[in-house]
């Protein structure tokens, strides 16, 4: 009598293959599957009368932000408080670092008060590699300048997953500022990883050089790229990043939200029901119009709700490769 | 050592049966009972116990729930991959109830732990029983006892117990693995059920 191999009780992934969360590009498409899979879990959690889990009582969580937060930071700290860790934030402005203290100072004074893990947004391109070099402790990327922003592209990618049911094979456009945008790249990264198609939209001064290299398309016509697509996540238009060297990238947000904006009339012209995505916050009346950003078809808000589990699930799976300490 | 079949198919049905009129015996229709079976393998049980109470009962009065403890285990950073969650689906109100929990095996009670631990963030039932197809005793460490028991065992330290269903590997029985060189096998152990014989 032959029998089946027992079904295990433990699921077939195990780990995550890195101890920081610095990028998507240093992410397997099965390390981005444990995070779904676990952010499943948490996304119950936070459905429950009691939205908490003792999982990380013994860890304690900096966060770091050198550049201005408000969703990133609120969901982060939403996440490490529903985990039960101790979380500490810092925030650039009054602080030493306006007195001359560099990063890797900074952070190591916050490290000697014995903090496991470090959340930081910095507005420099590497910020977060560079700390994960020199200093002891799991370091999360929540923004650094115009490269990454790993967890905002595994919100995005839960969110389509959620919405569709899958992510390989769903085209996805990309559309606006994608030269300055770390969502732009850390998105085209995980979304490919995923299987999925990627195109993306916007005016060429605002379009990297050789970004068809990635392997995505670029096509410039909005109306024609909303016919090709399932999904449209519009970027936002980052004010604070344009005019960098003293050129305007294009002459007016009025002229940008004639030619790239998504509003009731253009959507209805696709005459499909494409997803509406935004990473926030949204400049209503640019990137989209209030009755495209609150319309049906849009998942703005269910990226917000599912970024605390997606949070909570990158926590949760770093702080299991901590070593334990004492006892 | 040779594995030992502790249950086979008939008596593995036999012990389920009289689980479910043990319950009916304490609670009659089972009006105001929650069955709650733990994930991932006490829910396999729960499942089959829910399905037989309605066909003894006719009806089914009582709720039914499956609860998964994974962010509530004690051994978070202890063991060498972090355990992923399965689901949870409790959709009725806890408060006032009197809750069963489920699962297939008791061994040193940590699980249950974990377990009232992630049931009571849902509510505050009126009481919590506990039921169990196999309890290893003398294997606790942590003071939880169960209410109901399908089958004791007196294992020793490095012994497996495993709990097997027709639903997943095929068919229903309960084994008993003994590592080699793993020393003596305490009395009375090494039998199965009469009823398989």
């Amino acid at each position: 009598m032959s029998l089946k191999t027992k079904s295990p009780s433990t699921p077939p992934s195990d780990q995550l293959s890195v101890e920081h969360l610095l990028g998507i590009r240093d992410l397997g498409a099965a390390d981005i599957e444990l995070i779904f899979r676990t952010a499943d879990g948490f996304k119950e959690v936070l459905g429950r009368p009691i939205k908490k889990v003792p999982s990380l009582r013994d860890i304690t969580i900096a966060n770091l932000f050198f550049e201005s937060s408000t969703r990133t930071r609120v969901s982060f700290e939403l996440a490490e408080r529903r985990l039960s860790a101790d979380v500490v934030n810092f925030s650039s402005g009054g602080s030493s670092v306006s007195k001359g203290e560099t990063l890797v100072d900074t952070v190591n004074n916050i490290l000697a008060m014995k903090v496991d893990m470090v959340v930081m947004r910095h507005p420099d391109p590497g910020a977060a590699q560079f700390l994960s070099r020199h200093v002891d402790a799991r370091i999360v990327n929540a923004g650094d300048g115009t490269h990454e922003h790993p967890t905002q592209a595994l919100l995005d990618a839960y969110s389509i997953r959620e919405k569709l049911g899958r992510v390989r094979g769903v085209k996805v456009l990309i559309v606006g500022d994608i030269l300055h945008s770390r969502v732009a790249l850390s998105n085209i990264f995980c979304l490919q990883m995923l299987g999925a198609e990627v195109m993306l939209c916007g005016p060429s001064t605002l379009m990297p050089k050789h970004i068809d290299a990635l392997g995505v398309k670029v096509e410039r016509d909005l109306d024609k790229a909303l016919r090709w697509c399932d999904v449209a996540n519009m970027l936002r238009i980052q004010l604070e990043r344009q005019n960098g060297d003293g050129i305007a990238n294009f002459p007016s947000l009025r002229e940008y939200a004639m030619l790239y904006g998504l509003d009731i009339e253009r959507y209805q012209r696709i005459g499909r029901d494409v997803v509406i995505m935004h990473p926030g916050p949204i400049n209503r009346g640019v990137e989209v119009t209030s009755e495209v950003a609150d319309h049906a078809n849009s998942i703005i808000l269910d990226q917000v709700e599912n970024g605390v589990a997606i949070r909570m699930a990158v926590l949760y799976l770093l702080a299991a490769r901590i070593p334990r300490t004492g006892v | 050592m040779k594995p030992v079949t502790l249950l086979a198919s008939k008596a593995f049905g036999l012990t389920v049966t009289r689980l479910c009129h043990q319950l009916i015996e304490d609670h009659g229709k089972l009006e105001g009972l929650a069955l709650i079976g733990l994930q991932p393998r006490g829910v396999l049980l729960a499942r089959r116990l829910r399905d037989e109470l309605r066909s003894i009962i006719g009806q089914q009065h009582h709720a039914y729930g499956e609860l998964d403890i994974t962010f509530h285990r004690d051994d978070f950073r202890h063991r060498a991959t972090p355990a992923t969650p399965s689901v949870t689906a409790l959709d009725f109100d806890l408060e006032g109830r009197k809750v069963v929990l489920v699962d297939d095996v008791l061994y040193t009670g940590r699980s249950i732990r974990a377990g009232l631990d992630a049931l009571l963030a849902f509510g505050r039932p009126s009481s919590v029983h506990l039921l169990v197809l196999i309890d290893r005793r003398f294997s606790r460490e942590l003071p939880i006892q169960s209410d109901y028991v399908g089958k004791w065992v007196d294992s020793i330290g490095d012994q497996r117990v495993t709990v097997e269903w027709k639903e997943i590997d095929g068919q229903d029985r309960v084994i008993l693995h003994t590592s080699d060189g793993g020393g003596r096998v305490a009395s009375g152990i090494a039998k199965g059920s009469t009823a398989d014989q």
